[in-house]
Formats: structure tokens, C-alpha cells, sequence
């Protein structure tokens, strides 16, 4: 049984198309990052698949009808919508009570190990707490859910990069095993890029690119073209150009390295550099989907 | 589903680490997080009680007096006299308990949409009925039971007081026969239980407003049947409307109590206490069902609510 599985997923908002026809499958073990723009749709499909919101379609988390069963799907699930989402009236003594008062699957213990490893005081309450111990503190809470899919929406926003950096350390390290499915949307696409092992941008309600991590490793390849090689790269149809300290640099989709390689440097480009790449060729043409890479393929 | 025989018999297809499961009460620990996050419900209660001993305390300078004065009354001319000050407590923290559901239930579903911890709430595994319901226990039953409490404690206190004031001139006693305290508590709880269900929907047009309104839940709770009320006079002249509200709002006691023309609106005897006919009120059933449908309803739309 897939972790998420979505059909045909659509939701509007008056006017305004939030998803438009999203197929989504995701296996348990993996950690999908989710980018796209603002307003692209992110939020809205994390929250259908939270039972946040109501849709129209398939969807399954779990094998369970989020917007119906939101609470025993809550058993198995975790999310953090946002930095500051605790309630700023709680002590943290409190909040662990609480959780594990409601919360079947929460180890105290175990929270209160991470806990420890911060200043956080257990008599503090959470409006006296700066942001990043906030965000310590429900990571922490979280993590001792043992839960099958984590759904995390833009968890670091304002945080500084120290927080930012161990808070995806205590993930990967303190949580991540592939019992586990974690499904991350953020705008620090850089910080997530080591993370991940599935890769998804959404733009305007649909998906404009899905691939896994090694596939977009193998797939994608940029190359800093020597000036005297650029209409020969070009074409060779690259799927974007942007220039970088008056040389270009352009970006292939299916190319042959070793033919590359003659034409200037070549190196991996970043997530940030392929989604610039894919949302400013999907601003341009309205028929979103990239299927158009099948250029010269050169196969070896 | 699954007939792999290597499949233990309670693991049932998603939870495969049933030992991992600890009990959980979702109800019990939700009133709690109402008592943490609103403290008004018992500390406002207690400032109000805390003022009512101290304006008996300078009451009863002269009071050695006053009583040998009253004694010289009939008896139930003596216990109106006497009670009038714990009466008025009572009567005071109920009042008080009745404000404070009132504004708790007008804030209980909209502060967690305005502070963002709705999307907190709603990740872990306790459904709306079971918040909407911990947040309508408020007023129906912790609200009374704090009341309660907390009325035999100040009327205690105000005995123990007098009987001190009075203990020189020998009457400390005549305070304790003309008030019964023990009476007194029996009609204490039938009193609180006759207000709070007479109340049921009060509490739950405020709760049910408090998860609609996106701001100024009061106005949204009190201008609306207002504006029926005027409309009613203004069309048809005529203002059933809002002598349905006043009898809602003040109308508790009305069917609960025997009053008695001389002992005023004091009472000190379980014979004036009329349940029977209470319960054969129709407004106290068309309440109910008025209070189950506002709740019911605001469970139902806590689904569709998030941050605002």
C-alpha cells in the first residue's frame, strides 16, 4: 500500500484552481520534497492530504479518506505546518501532557531526550521561547511520534541557518528510517537537496516535474559553455540558458555527458537551478508538462 | 483481509506496532488544556469572592447590634434579614460563572483559529466532536462545579466571620440556625444544575459563533437577535422575540422555584424547589434541543475551519 495516493486530486477556491488534476503516489521510505511558487498549490495539497482542507478525487493517506477520518489518521501521521503553530499560552510541561494524554504513539521519554539536548526549560511557556526553540520544540514533540508519515510545511521558515541546519540533522539522523515517509515543501530548496530521495515541483495546481533524486541526478547536467562552443550547445536544444558572469550557462535535460564535457564545464545543477529552469519555460508555454527533452538523444 | 499466516491476529493492516500504544483519555486531557489556556474560569470566581468577603468583613462593624435588633423579628422575618448578605454572594459568584461561560464560549473556537494552533490541534489524533465537547463541558458542568465550591466556601467563611464578631456578645449561634449551610449547599446544586441547562444554548449559540465569526464574536452573537427583535417590533408591532430572550437570559428560576411574596426572592427551604414542574417546561426542552443543535453544528463545521 503506497503511503499517499492521489487521483485526479482538483480544488478550487472560487475562481482560483488551487490543484488541477494532481496524480500523486508516494511509497513508504521516501522523502519527497514538494516545490513550486507561492500560491503554486503546496500548501493546499498538504493540507488535503492532512484532512485540512476538502477536495475533489482520490486520495488516500494511509489508506484512509483524510477529510472523514482526519483524527484516527492523526495516529499515524504528523505534520508541521508551520513554525508557529504551538500555542503561545502552553508550558511545555503542559504540551507534553497533553500529547501524551490524546496520542497513542507518543514516547515521552523520548521527547524529553531531545529536550535535553536544548535549553529549552520545561517551566517555560512557549511564548516566552525565541522562534527556533519553538521550532526545536515541536520537532521535538514530533519526533517522538512514531508515526508513518511526517508531513512538514515549510518547517524552518525565519529561522536562522544554525537552527535550519540541525533541524534537518535531527531528522535524518534521530527519525528518517524507511518505515518512515516524509513529505517536505520549502523555499531553502539548497538545504533540502541532500535530503531528499524524491523531488516534485508544483506550479499553478499541477505537477510540472516528479522524478527521484538519482534520476534527476542522472537526467539533469549543466554546462558552463565556452563562448566559441555556444551555438553548437545550443543546439543541442538545452532546456534552459542563463547567463553567469557574461559566459552561458545552459542547462540539459537527456544529454550525453561526453559531448557535453567538449563543449565547456559541466557540473550537477542544483534544484534551485532546474526549477528556475522548469518555471520559467512552464510561465512560457501554457502546455505545461517537459516532454518536449527528446532532442538529439544520444545513447552510448 | 490478510490470510498470510505469519500475520499475528491484532496486527490489523496499518499498525503494525500495536505494543507501541499507550492508553489516552483525549477528552479528560482536552477540559484540562481548557483550564491551562483560560484561567479566567476559576480565577475570576475567585477575585469576585475574594471582593464579597472583604465587603462582608466591613459589614459587619456594628453588627453585635443590628442582630440583637433583628432577633426581636418573627422567624422567617429573622432568616431574611440574616441571609441577605450570603444570598446576595451566592447569588453574585452565579451571576459571575454565567459572564465568564459566556465570554469562554465566545472565544474557545476563535482563539485557536486567531493564534494559528488550530493547524497544531488538528495534527493530533483528537476529533472535533471531542474538542467541541471538552470546550461545551466548560460552562455545563466545571463552571458550576468551580461555582459551587466556591459559594460554600465564601458563605463558610462569612459564618466563621460573624460567629467571631458576634462571639462577645453571645450570639455567634443565631447566624448558623437562621442559615443553614448545609440546606443551603442542596439548593446550592439543584440551583446550579436548573441554571445551566436552562442556559445549554446560550453557551452553545456562543460556542457555535465563536467557530463561525471571523472577528468581534460578541457582536455576532448578540446583533443578530437583536436585529430580529426590532425587526419584529417594527413589522408587526409586537416583541415576543425579546421577551423570548429575556426569559431565556433571566427565566431560570422562574418554573425551578417557589418564590414566596414575603421571603422575597430568597430561598430557604427545599419545599420551594419545584423540579417537577421544571421538568415539564417546554422551554427547557426546546433549550436542550437548541443547545445539541448549536453543538452539534459547531463540531460539524470545525472540520472546514482553519487558521484565520
Amino acid at each position: 500500500m503506497a503511503t499517499i495516493e492521489a487521483r485526479d486530486l482538483r480544488k478550487r477556491f472560487g475562481t482560483t484552481v488551487a490543484l488541477d488534476a494532481i496524480d500523486l503516489h508516494v511509497e513508504e521510505g521516501r522523502i519527497l520534497g514538494l516545490v513550486g511558487p507561492n500560491g503554486a498549490g503546496k500548501t493546499t495539497a498538504l493540507n488535503a492530504i492532512l484532512g485540512l482542507t476538502s477536495y475533489q478525487g482520490e486520495l488516500k493517506v494511509l489508506g484512509r479518506d483524510p477529510w472523514t477520518e482526519r483524527d484516527q489518521l492523526m495516529q499515524n501521521v504528523s505534520f508541521i505546518a508551520d513554525v508557529a503553530v504551538l500555542p503561545r499560552w502552553i508550558r511545555v510541561t503542559q504540551l507534553l501532557d497533553y500529547v501524551a494524554g490524546v496520542h497513542p504513539r507518543f514516547d515521552r521519554k523520548k521527547a524529553e531526550g531531545f529536550l535535553a539536548r536544548t535549553v529549552i526549560k520545561r517551566t517555560s511557556k512557549v511564548r516566552e521561547l525565541s522562534k527556533g526553540m519553538v521550532a526545536q520544540l515541536h520537532l521535538a514533540v514530533v519526533m517522538a511520534i512514531d508515526a508513518k508519515l511526517l508531513v512538514l510545511d515549510e518547517p524552518t521558515l525565519g529561522l536562522d541557518i544554525l537552527y535550519r541546519k540541525q533541524f534537518y540533522d535531527s531528522l535524518l539522523n534521530d527519525y528518517f528510517d524507511h518505515s518512515r515517509t516524509i513529505v517536505v515543501t520549502t523555499h531553502q530548496v539548497e538545504e533540502v537537496q541532500d535530503v531528499l530521495t524524491d523531488l516534485m515541483f508544483i506550479n499553478r495546481g499541477r505537477i510540472v516535474l516528479q522524478c527521484s533524486m538519482e534520476e534527476f541526478e542522472s537526467r539533469y547536467l549543466e554546462v558552463m559553455v565556452n563562448p566559441e562552443h555556444v551555438a553548437t550547445a545550443r543546439a543541442l536544444k538545452p532546456i534552459y540558458e542563463r547567463p553567469v558572469f557574461g559566459r552561458s550557462v545552459l542547462l540539459f535535460d537527456h544529454a550525453d555527458r561526453d559531448q557535453l564535457a567538449s563543449l565547456g564545464e559541466v557540473r550537477r545543477p542544483s534544484i534551485a537551478d532546474l526549477f528556475v529552469a522548469v518555471m520559467s519555460n512552464n510561465v512560457a508555454e501554457p502546455p505545461p508538462l517537459p516532454q518536449k527533452a527528446t532532442a538529439p538523444e544520444v545513447t552510448t | 483481509m490478510n490470510t498470510q499466516p505469519s500475520n499475528t491476529p491484532e496486527s490489523t493492516g496499518v499498525s503494525d506496532s500495536a505494543y507501541n500504544k499507550a492508553p489516552t483519555q483525549p477528552f479528560y486531557w482536552s477540559v484540562w488544556r481548557e483550564l491551562w489556556e483560560n484561567r479566567s474560569i476559576y480565577v475570576a470566581p475567585l477575585i469576585v469572592a475574594v471582593v464579597i468577603l472583604f465587603g462582608f468583613l466591613v459589614s459587619t462593624v456594628g453588627m453585635a447590634q443590628r442582630r440583637q435588633s433583628v432577633l426581636l423579628l418573627d422567624q422567617t422575618r429573622q432568616r431574611a434579614v440574616i441571609g441577605v448578605p450570603y444570598d446576595a454572594a451566592a447569588m453574585i459568584l452565579i451571576v459571575t460563572a454565567f459572564i465568564v461561560g459566556v465570554f469562554y464560549c465566545l472565544d474557545a473556537l476563535h482563539s485557536e483559529r486567531r493564534d494559528r494552533s488550530i493547524l497544531f490541534w488538528k495534527s493530533l489524533p483528537v476529533s472535533d466532536r471531542t474538542t467541541v465537547l471538552s470546550k461545551a463541558i466548560i460552562p455545563l458542568l466545571v463552571l458550576p462545579v468551580i461555582t459551587f465550591g466556591i459559594i460554600v466556601l465564601v458563605q463558610f467563611l462569612m459564618l466563621l466571620w460573624s460567629s467571631v464578631i458576634l462571639l462577645p456578645s453571645g450570639l455567634s449561634g443565631t447566624t448558623w440556625t437562621r442559615f443553614n449551610l448545609f440546606q443551603q449547599s442542596l439548593i446550592l446544586v439543584y440551583s446550579l444544575i436548573v441554571i445551566a441547562l436552562w442556559h445549554a444554548p446560550i453557551y452553545g449559540w456562543a460556542l457555535l459563533i465563536s467557530g463561525l465569526a471571523r472577528r468581534a464574536t460578541f457582536l455576532w452573537a448578540v446583533l443578530p437577535p437583536l436585529a430580529i427583535g426590532v425587526l419584529e417590533k417594527i413589522a408587526f408591532n409586537t416583541s415576543h422575540f425579546v421577551s423570548m430572550l429575556k426569559d431565556r437570559v433571566f427565566g431560570a428560576g422562574d418554573t425551578a422555584f417557589a418564590f414566596q411574596p414575603h421571603r422575597g426572592v430568597a430561598i430557604d427551604s427545599l419545599i420551594q424547589l419545584t423540579p417537577g414542574r421544571y421538568l415539564a417546561t417546554p422551554g427547557l426542552w426546546i433549550g436542550l434541543a437548541f443547545a445539541a443543535a448549536f453543538v452539534a453544528i459547531a463540531v460539524r463545521q470545525r472540520r472546514y475551519q482553519g487558521p484565520i
